[in-house]
């Protein structure tokens, strides 16, 4: 017999597995061992096949299908097409190296059960499979609020520490308000036709102002999702509270969907977009990216700053949307499809960088039990590969050449440098300093990864303890070196990838073929006379002269090398208290911009026996927007309560009323 | 690539690399004169590397791998970046592998690299080092990327080498906006190669150094492929500004070996002329606290900005 | 790649070295490099009229030129530093927000005015009209560093140069004013400087100092 499957049929039996997968964790749900050994590396399997089964259906028409189930009359349409395919590339890939590093990474004893938690990540991974093919607004919000909850009771795996449980509340919330955005955004999108099928909304003409609507609220949406500022604040408390790989998938992958959702409104059901939807994204992004860089700067718990950092990474995504937008706005598709490369770009990197270093953290975490910076310190003589793979991480992240960070900010500063000609006075000049906050934002990312680098796995010990801490496990390496991989090859072969990227924006933005791509050996946009930059021959210079500088001094003079205790201008009396801390790591960045944090500092006295130097830094937007709301909110629930009377006969006055007054508007 | 365009290459990185300490030794000469002081030999940087390459190296007991891999990447950074700033020539074929956007990340990588070892052994001068370094660097990096904008903006493209054939081509065009850059460059320029207003490269007192506090665990071979690192980021920063600002005289295609030999006294003579300047700027400018460094480079970011504004009011 | 000729490409480096003045106005401390840059402004404003006059070839706007000269480059700074000096003010105070802070909002304000000045020059026939924009951001940073300075001294250089824009900007848009405009402000300004010069006295008399947060304790009522 033969057995042909499609593409979207064969991602879609991957998902099921997946499902399946989970549900297996259920049968033995004590057993660390069957969900490490066993569950957890067929689920990397199944990532692997999505990812190439989505790489290859890149190019291919789009698939779609129905699926049997569902509500009655309401069944689930199912559709792959490129962009979707871009994001179930990333899901795939970047899951199954997170599912390898899981296998050898849950402890015993960790809050929840092993199978329990096994259900709960495959669900999980199954449910992000499904809203990247959802083809109606039904499943997408059913797959999107399985994602939720899944993510959720995964945030909530320690559930016996009172903050953790805060955590994930505050999550659960924001996810909800955002939820409740993205439905109503649908449901402008159907525009009257009640038919809830993408392809009806794709049909559905909508006027300049509900549409514009439409996107407002699909940007607050998946904007709660993704973290943008000011709807960021579940990000820094769920991400520290999640054991780390589902850190690294809720930043790496989770993170993305909410992009995958602006993108997929934006571009394909919305089919004309207005070009001051691009400055709000443009502004909101920008806003974010600054925002989330200057607050990883003074971080102090390692994770919190990957957190903040993800916000940094996410506002410059969403940059690249907004400028994508005020490109097709202003007719000029040549330079949207660029944006969106560089967008679908950054997108990959940040999933394949941010995993990474929060694996790192994890392997930091569960060797130490430390994820406060100011009690770490020299895991590099301790913990080699997991500093090493790191290093590539960080380096990536800072957006240093030749690995992958840089690429995707080179192509999004191109698109902002030959944006020149836009019609509109304002957006003219507002762009070069939108290009200037990019600019300054990847180099505070080089100080904030310099800092979280450097303070995690150089300098000497601050504790004693932790000269005893063990390298990662086997599967453990095997993850992060898989990431690592990847964000060496993303950087150094940037116009293979690109090639299949380009496919999806051009599908999206529906630009004929045939204008891009002439020449590929170099990453150039428009023509090499513009711009061009070939990672593999700079990496190859780089690595020759640093082989021939190292080969000439050697030649030259074979002389010793002598270990003595550190010179430090002479100072006798060192030790790891007088290194750098954290704190004061992020000193400068708390001094020039202190108008944006909230700081509270505990200064000693002159006279002080144990003098205790304490600076906390708060997030000004909690006091501004949520307290007021969350007092509001109370005050409101106070007024309710009055109704609350306890006596049965006051319950039935309500209802009599009630009843009285309907009754009254129907007849 | 042509055999001419591979000799301009070739005679390019060569030349940077073994004449950039003597430019140092020249701007240390003038600064000498200009303090009344009886001025080293302009080989001195060159006396000062055969010492240090003959030493023992001494390595603190805590430094990692890191440490000793990290003067190698600095110095092979500030190579390659010699690679792809036309000096001489503007045929350089390495340059379509990196242009502008590509040196700045470049230069940033031997910054993290730098701070990275600086912070390895974990003194407290190091780590003070590396912070300060990195707060400059926040600043110089996007402004330096602003002012290759506004030169990229003017000439439409961010190649350096055609960016330099574009800046020569007119000759009698005034742009505007470049004396807006000019000023930023200066001020990045003085920034970023730990000169006076911001950091004293003669100085050893350790509560106002930068550069220097990170290379204070360095010994021998290693602190002089810092050295020499070092000089050549200075050099490479000088040709940048002539890249920008002065870029006649740069051999190309068209001029032949003629011009590329012709090239050669020409580069050497805005060299003199760049370090006279820059020692006078030194000489007449005093130390900022560590505090104003911000303000310094914020000013620089700002107008550079400005440039980019400017340009794009006037269209030139 | 640049079509303009020779005499309007200078023409816009004026401008542009306006701007440059006018931000490094927002950043300098100290009074006294205040009135030389107020000065340095004066002479570019010279040699932006003389090119227009010349491109032009009004013969009014040679004299006004040598108006400029007499009062912005010589008349005007000098009568300043003789008040510097005769009460010594050569420092100002920390300005009311640091200044990086007040250089990115010079920052945009560039960018509001560049933007205005667009759709403005689209109309405007004149070949400086380009410059237009350039005028109305040195007006709006004057106007900020106005704002920005606690030290009566450093107010009124910033008001002299946001005169300064004004007069550049009218030259940008319709070649000049009347000539009779062009008196009357010159006078003005003149007695204006005078009258200040006055009022500085008095300030300092009353307060001894030249700080004008002295001035809040005029009001009526707390």
């Amino acid at each position: 017999m033969n057995v042909s499957l499609t593409n979207l049929e064969a991602c879609l039996a991957l998902l099921a597995a997946w499902g399946g997968i989970g549900l297996a964790g259920m049968l033995r749900p004590r057993s660390l061992r069957f969900a490490g050994r066993t569950l957890f590396p067929l689920g990397a399997l199944c990532g692997i096949a999505i990812a190439v089964g989505a790489a290859m259906h890149l190019g291919a028409p789009p698939e779609s299908a129905v699926l049997p189930f569902g509500l009655p009359g309401m069944p689930f349409h199912v559709r792959l097409d490129a962009l979707s395919s871009v994001f179930l590339f990333l899901l795939g890939s970047v899951s199954a190296a997170i599912s390898v590093f899981s296998a050898g990474y849950f402890r015993q004893g960790e809050g929840t059960m092993p199978g329990l938690l096994c259900l709960e990540y495959h669900a999980f991974l199954a449910s992000m499979g499904l809203v990247l093919l959802a083809d109606d607004a039904y499943s997408f919000m059913v797959a999107w609020e399985t994602m939720a909850l899944s993510s959720y009771f995964l945030v909530t795996t320690q559930h016996r520490i009172p903050e953790i449980r805060a955590a994930g509340f505050l999550y659960l919330l924001i996810a909800h308000i955002g939820a409740l955005a993205i439905l109503l955004s649908f449901g402008v999108l159907q525009g009257g036709t009640w038919q809830f099928t993408f392809d009806a909304m794709r049909a559905a003409h909508l006027d300049p102002a509900w549409a514009s609507v439409a996107f407002c609220l699909a940007l607050f949406g998946f904007g709660a999702k993704a973290g943008l500022v000011p709807l960021h604040v579940w990000l820094p408390e769920a991400h520290p509270a999640a054991p780390s790989p589902v850190s690294a998938l809720m930043s790496g992958v989770m993170l993305k969907t909410a992009v995958y959702g602006v993108l997929r409104v934006t571009f394909d059901l919305l089919g004309t977009q207005q070009w001051w939807w691009g400055l709000v994204a443009l502004g909101i992004g920008l806003l974010s990216a600054f925002y989330g860089v200057i607050f990883a700067a003074v971080q102090i718990d390692m994770k919190r700053l990957l957190a903040w950092s993800s916000i940094e990474n996410i506002g410059i995504v969403f940059t690249g949307v907004g400028l994508t937008i005020v490109f097709k706005g202003a007719g000029l598709v040549q330079l949207a499809a660029l944006a969106l490369i560089a967008t679908l770009y950054h997108c990959l990197n940040h999933a394949y960088m941010k995993s990474l270093l929060f694996l790192g953290t994890g392997s930091v975490l569960h060797a130490t039990g430390e994820r406060n910076l100011g009690r770490l310190g020299g895991l590099i003589h301790s913990m080699p590969w997991v500093a090493w793979l790191t290093l590539i991480g960080a380096l990536a992240i800072a957006g240093l050449p030749p690995l992958n960070g840089f690429v995707s900010e080179w192509l999004l500063l191109q698109a902002f440098l030959f944006a020149g000609d836009i019609p509109h006075t304002f957006v003219n000049m507002l762009l070069p300093v939108g290009a200037a906050v990019v600019a300054l934002c990847t180099a505070l990312a080089g100080y904030v990864m310099v800092k979280f680098y450097g303070v995690i796995f150089l300098g000497q010990r601050r504790e004693a303890a932790l000269s005893s801490a063990k390298d990662a496990g086997v599967s453990e390496r095997l993850g992060m070196g898989v990431l690592a991989l990847g964000c060496l090859v993303l950087g150094l072969v940037p116009s293979q990838v690109i090639r299949l990227l380009d496919a999806a924006a051009r599908e999206l933005l529906q630009i004929p073929e045939g204008h891009w791509g002439a020449q590929w050996w170099l990453l150039a946009p428009s023509a090499t006379r513009h711009a061009s930059y070939g990672p593999l021959a700079l990496f190859a210079l780089l690595l020759l002269t640093l082989l021939l500088a190292a080969y000439g001094v050697r030649l030259l003079y074979r002389r010793r090398v002598r270990r003595s205790a550190p010179w430090d201008c002479g100072f006798a009396a060192m030790d790891a208290r007088m290194q750098d801390t954290a704190e004061g790591f992020g000193q400068p960045i708390r001094h020039i911009f202190e108008p944006f944090f909230l700081m509270t500092r505990e200064l000693p006295g002159a006279h002080d026996q144990h003098p205790v130097y304490r600076v906390t830094v708060g997030d000004r937007i909690w006091r501004l927007l949520y307290l007021p709301l969350a007092r509001a909110t109370h005050a409101t629930a106070n007024l309710v309560a009055h109704l609350q009377q306890g006596r049965i006969s006051t319950y039935l006055t309500y209802s009599f009323v009630t009843l009285l007054l309907l009754l009254a508007f129907v007849l | 690539m042509t055999p001419l365009s591979a000799a301009t290459q070739l005679l390019e990185v060569v030349s940077a690399t073994l004449a950039a300490p003597i430019f140092l030794g020249w701007v240390n000469q003038c600064r000498a004169w200009l303090q009344n002081r009886t001025a080293p030999s302009v080989l001195q940087p060159y006396y000062g590397l055969r010492k240090l390459l003959h030493k023992d190296a001494v390595l603190a007991e805590n430094a990692s791998p890191l440490f000793r891999a990290a003067p190698y990447v600095v110095f092979g950074t500030m190579v390659v970046a010699a690679a792809i700033i036309p000096s001489m020539g503007t045929g350089l074929p390495m340059s379509a592998a990196a242009d502008g956007i590509a040196l700045v990340g470049l230069l940033a990588t031997a910054r993290v690299f730098l701070s990275l070892a600086a912070m390895d052994v974990g003194t407290a001068f190091g780590s003070l080092g590396a912070r300060r370094e990195m707060m400059v660097g926040f600043l110089a990096e996007p402004a330096l990327l602003m002012i290759l904008f506004v030169a990229a903006l003017i000439s439409g493209t961010t190649s350096l080498p055609l960016i330099a054939e574009g800046l020569s081509s007119h000759a009698l065009g005034l742009y505007p906006s470049l004396a807006f850059t000019a000023v930023a460059f200066v001020l990045v320029l003085l920034a970023e190669n730990a000169r006076i207003p911001i950091d004293n490269p003669s100085t050893h007192l350790e509560l106002t150094m930068i550069h220097e506090a990170m290379l204070l665990e360095y010994s021998a071979r290693h602190l002089a492929l810092m050295e020499w690192a070092a000089a050549l980021k200075l050099f490479n920063y000088a040709c940048i500004g002539f890249a920008l600002f002065v870029p006649w005289g740069a051999g190309n295609e068209a001029a032949g070996p003629l011009g590329l030999l012709l090239a050669v006294p020409l580069l050497a003579l805005k060299l003199i002329v760049a370090g006279a300047v820059l020692a006078l700027i030194e000489t007449l400018s005093a130390k900022l606290r560590v505090f104003r460094a911000p303000e310094f480079l914020a000013t620089a970011f700002l107008l550079a900005v400005l440039g980019l504004l400017v340009h794009l009011l006037l269209g030139a | 790649m640049n079509p303009l000729p020779l005499d309007m490409q200078l023409l816009n480096a004026c401008a542009a070295l306006l701007l440059l003045l006018s931000f490094s106005m927002l950043a300098q401390r100290r009074t006294v490099n205040l009135v030389h840059l107020l000065a340095l402004q004066g002479a570019l404003l010279v040699v932006a009229t003389l090119i227009v006059a010349w491109r032009t070839g009004e013969a009014h706007l040679y004299l006004s030129a040598l108006l400029t000269l007499a009062l912005k480059v010589f008349g005007l700074p000098f009568l300043l530093h003789r008040l510097i000096r005769r009460m010594n003010v050569y420092w100002d105070t920390e300005p009311v927000i640091n200044p990086s802070a007040t250089m990115l909002i010079g920052l945009l304000v560039v960018v509001f005015s560049f933007g205005l000045a667009q759709p403005i020059s689209a109309l405007a026939s004149t070949a400086t009209r380009s410059t237009l924009g350039i005028a109305i951001a040195v007006i709006l940073l004057s106007f900020l560093a106005m704002i920005t300075r606690r030290k009566a001294m450093s107010q009124v250089v910033a008001f002299l140069s946001m005169e300064n824009g004004l007069f550049f900007g009218a030259m940008s848009a319709t070649y000049g004013m009347p000539m009779v405009v062009e008196l009357g402000v010159a006078l003005d300004v003149l007695v204006a400087m005078l009258v200040l010069g006055v009022f500085f006295f008095q300030i300092r008399e009353q307060f001894d100092s030249l700080d004008l947060c002295h001035l809040e304790t005029l009001k009526e009522r707390e």
